[in-house]
């Protein structure tokens, strides 16, 4: 049997004894193992934890990381400020762990109608701190040791060590390009499953498949073929369906996002996570939620109750308000759900106008607020290092963000660790951002240009 | 059509009962005087409020923020915590912000425990510890603290742990106990000989040491909070626990800290940035700028940190009067919000209820339904040898407002009035 690598305390004793004091570590003592789980193994790394730190500290624009550098809507912000000033104090307390009754009540409602059948607020919604721990409590509620979980590339980049962390083995598929014949700028559309590709993947140990669409980096908002594919193999295998629908307002050009779960057999295997942080551009106030059948969200409910317990109270009473809001104008044009796609897809144009007239190619995001850039027609100042260790994508990011002050993140990041040499020539940029800020990026870019040019 | 084949994983197996989830549900009727699960009914201080009420007019306060815990509480925290603690803390390396102490609890367990390894708990527990350690494939191994008195009105300093019989439960396989000073449910403040002992056990056996210290300012007169992380050989080896909730009376903010050596406090860093991520931001920097206001003045017996225990003492004490007039012996706590008392004393028969139940959990049903009067039944907090000596009591919470208590007095008052 394998002796796990790592430092064991006995052996952290030894080297800091120096600030204890007496020797502490006694001979006797017969565990000299490693102190961290072994459920952590190669999920310490994490992209986040150094491209925020590098934006932080060079970026003068920074299109990196997922967040508005816009406000979150009046209504939303109006609606904690009246919970607070309202002075119901208890609201500062603990309120029911599987979700405030306002709020599970309201996004039962919505869903009701998205969804098209009657949904139990008790049952089949919880709320989470974020999609983030709706992921979580999906992987430990649902992914034993040996199962198996397709996660579609590129991907959010949790999906895998959450995965992992659950004891699965992920199983990867990618979408491929392919590029239009016209010479026309690439969409989301356009990178697609290889149908017979993506059936080989699934066997008897396949537990789940995880789905984003709108998908996070590409902006891919699958199809209605697209999705009947994925759930007849799902139906098929009896596969679970994780379904990340952060992103679900957020669709342009008139696309509709289709709910996988409202697909024949699918209501009954999948579990749909949103968040209040992507809906309501409040990204800090960690709300999320599942949606889902109680034979699913019961074990959900577990994880839960034995991990956070309870999420924020007040944060939790002001998005239910804000989703009252948008139940009464749903489908109106002062409906933030119309509002924010609209604006956003405005500044979507705007960024591709301006990658597109520097020589970067965006890939047009059908949704999100993510774009994604092949910027090998750009790379002059970041040569090609045959031997790195890292991808050109990485390098490329690091540079033009020390050098230049524009943040954006790697395609690689969002790739499997096998897979993270396939595309590397790709980098995604948030636009969730002022005009401002986006005109700060066009300067930045124009600039590189010239000097490229010039040189 | 296949039967469906999706179950829960091994993991969570036996773990979806849950005694707040019983008990709230049983005590939501507005009419009964709610005195079981621990959250006060008190107003937070108005400065905590208003500290919320400004950050949400922050826009950049709406987005996301450091995932190991916003800067400006970590700093806070740091302060906060090298003044009590004595020596140099980094924010950065040595804290980590959860999802409420509940999430600390979660993180460090996730991340330091797993199949093969043996965790000590004192009984009674708090109920999410069992849980948590078989949740990481662990197995909980149970040492009941025990009652030496000698007929004198009990305090919560009268339960102990046997030395001999503590020493007996560390082997090879231990990798951690759990402590929890000030003690939830029987309020017992560990003194500075009994955190020796079990620091020498984890000294002798290199074990960890996960510090529930959560109710860490709220200790009574002539008492005094030690963190075991202060004694010689311990900083090294333990993970700390504290709350928000419990320090400004905000349960419902959920934040929480880790702290400890970056060595430790890393592998948590890990479990969090694959579970969560990060904390709400509005919540942490509200929370920071209370610290900044008590931190200022945590040499003034002005400090919500000790202002808070002062009016906590007299609710206590005003609460074992009521208890003895209704001719029950409390147990007085040295510490935290809560107080049990034996009930068999009042030998309400129950036999007859026909339920599998321990004698507390009935106990409390009934009380709930006759007497409208909400307690958490104490073998709730045991493990499952010691639930026939756990379960003569029960425990009332106390961070309640005067006309709460008012109630529960009249109630208690008139105990022997009605026929049950």
């Amino acid at each position: 049997m394998l002796r796990r690598a790592g430092p064991s305390l006995c052996h952290f004793l030894l080297e800091r004894n120096s600030g204890a004091g007496r020797s502490s570590c006694s001979r006797e003592a017969k565990m000299s193992r490693p102190v961290q789980a072994r459920r952590l193994e190669g999920i310490d790394k994490n992209i986040w934890v150094e491209f925020v730190k590098l934006a932080a500290t060079y970026s003068k624009v920074n299109l990196g990381q997922g967040f508005p550098d816009f406000p979150a809507p009046d209504f939303l912000t109006e609606a904690l400020s009246r919970a607070l000033g309202g002075g119901n104090h208890m609201l500062h307390q603990y309120t029911r762990a599987f979700g405030h009754p306002p709020l599970v009540k309201v996004l039962a409602q919505f869903f009701e109608k998205l969804l098209g059948r009657d949904l139990d607020p008790m049952t089949n919604v919880m709320v989470t701190v974020g999609a983030y721990q709706a992921l979580f409590c999906c992987f430990q509620a649902l992914v034993d040791e040996g199962d198996e979980v397709i996660i579609i590339e590129p991907f959010f980049d949790c999906y895998e060590p959450m995965v992992k962390m659950a004891g699965g083995t992920p199983v990867f598929v990618p979408l491929r390009p392919n590029p239009p014949k016209d010479g026309k700028l690439m969409s989301s559309a356009d990178w697609q499953l290889d149908a017979a590709e993506l059936a080989s993947k699934f066997s008897e140990r396949t537990k789940a498949i995880v789905l984003n669409s709108p998908n996070n980096p590409l902006g891919k908002v699958f199809s209605r073929g697209e999705l009947g594919l994925i759930a007849e193999l799902c139906v098929k295998h009896d596969v679970l369906c994780i379904s990340d629908e952060v992103y679900e307002w957020l669709v342009y050009d008139g696309k509709q996002h289709i709910r996988i779960a409202s697909l024949e057999g699918m209501w009954e295997r999948t579990v749909i996570i949103g968040s209040a942080g992507k809906t309501f551009s409040a990204t800090g106030w960690k709300v999320g939620w599942v949606v889902g059948p109680d034979r699913l969200l019961k074990h959900l409910r577990t994880v839960h109750q034995n991990s956070v317990y309870h999420c924020a109270t007040i944060a939790q009473e002001a998005v239910a308000q804000g989703f009252q809001r948008e139940l009464m104008l749903y489908g109106k044009p002062e409906s933030y759900f119309v509002q924010l796609p609209k604006e956003l897809q405005q500044k979507r144009d705007w960024l591709v106008q301006s990658l597109d007239g520097v020589g970067m190619k965006p890939i047009i995001p059908e949704g999100t607020y993510f774009l994604v850039a092949d910027i090998s027609q750009f790379k002059s100042d970041v040569p090609d290092v045959p031997d790195s260790d890292e991808p050109y994508d990485y390098r490329f990011t690091k540079w033009m963000v020390k050098n230049k002050g524009l943040a954006a993140i790697p395609l690689s990041a969002f790739y499997s660790e096998a897979h993270k040499n396939n595309y590397t020539n790709f980098i995604r940029f948030c636009f969730a951002k002022e005009e401002a800020t986006l005109k700060a990026a066009n300067d930045i870019l124009q600039k590189w240009k010239q000097e490229k040019t010039s040189s | 059509t296949m039967p469906f084949r999706h179950k829960n994983t091994r993991r969570i197996e036996g773990l979806d009962s849950n005694v707040w989830v019983e008990f709230t549900k049983v005590a939501a009727d507005p009419s009964i005087v709610n005195l079981g699960q621990g959250l006060p009914d008190i107003s937070p201080p108005s400065y905590v409020k208003e500290e919320l009420a400004k950050v949400a007019a922050v826009d950049r306060l709406n987005q996301y923020t450091r995932g190991f815990g916003h800067p400006s509480l970590v700093k806070a925290l740091s302060q906060v915590y090298e003044k009590v603690c004595g020596r140099k803390i980094d924010p950065l390396t040595d804290i980590l912000v959860t999802v409420g102490a509940y999430g600390s609890l979660f993180s460090t367990i996730q991340a330091l425990i797993e199949e093969g390894d043996e965790v000590i708990i004192i009984e009674p527990f708090y109920d999410c510890y069992e849980p948590m350690v078989k949740m990481a494939g662990a197995k909980p191994v149970f040492i009941p603290l025990r009652f030496k008195n000698d007929g004198n009105s009990a305090s919560s300093a009268d339960w102990v742990l046997d030395p001999v019989e503590l020493a007996n439960k560390f082997n090879s396989k231990t990798k951690a106990i759990i402590l929890n000073t000030p003690h939830n449910p029987i309020g017992k403040v560990f003194t500075r000989e009994e955190l020796q002992v079990i620091a020498d056990l984890c000294i002798k056996h290199d074990t960890l040491c996960i510090s529930d210290e959560v109710y860490e300012w709220l200790v009574y007169k002539g008492n005094k909070h030690i963190k075991i992380a202060t004694l010689p050989g311990m900083w090294e080896r333990t993970v700390t626990i504290g709350s928000a909730g419990k320090t400004y009376s905000v349960t419902g903010w959920k934040l929480g800290w880790s702290i400890g050596p970056e060595y430790l406090i890393k592998h948590l860093q890990v479990v969090h940035q694959n579970t969560l991520y990060t904390c709400p931001t509005p919540l942490q920097e509200a929370l920071a700028q209370a610290f900044w206001i008590d931190y200022r003045r945590m040499d003034d017996p002005d400090c919500y940190f000790y202002s808070l225990s002062r009016e906590l003492e007299s609710k206590r004490d005003r609460m074992a009067q009521l208890l003895r007039e209704a001719g029950l012996k409390p147990v007085i706590p040295d510490g935290g919000y809560f107080m049990i008392v034996d009930v068999s004393t009042l030998n309400v028969d129950l036999s007859d209820v026909d339920e599998k139940q321990p004698y507390d959990y009935k106990f409390v049903k009934w009380m709930i339904a006759s007497k409208k009067l909400s307690a958490i039944p104490l073998s709730a907090f045991c493990g499952p040898e010691t639930k026939k000596e756990f379960e003569k009591y029960i425990r009332f919470c106390f961070i309640k407002k005067d006309s709460t208590l008012d109630a529960a007095e009249v109630i208690l008052k008139n105990w022997n009035k009605q026929t049950g």
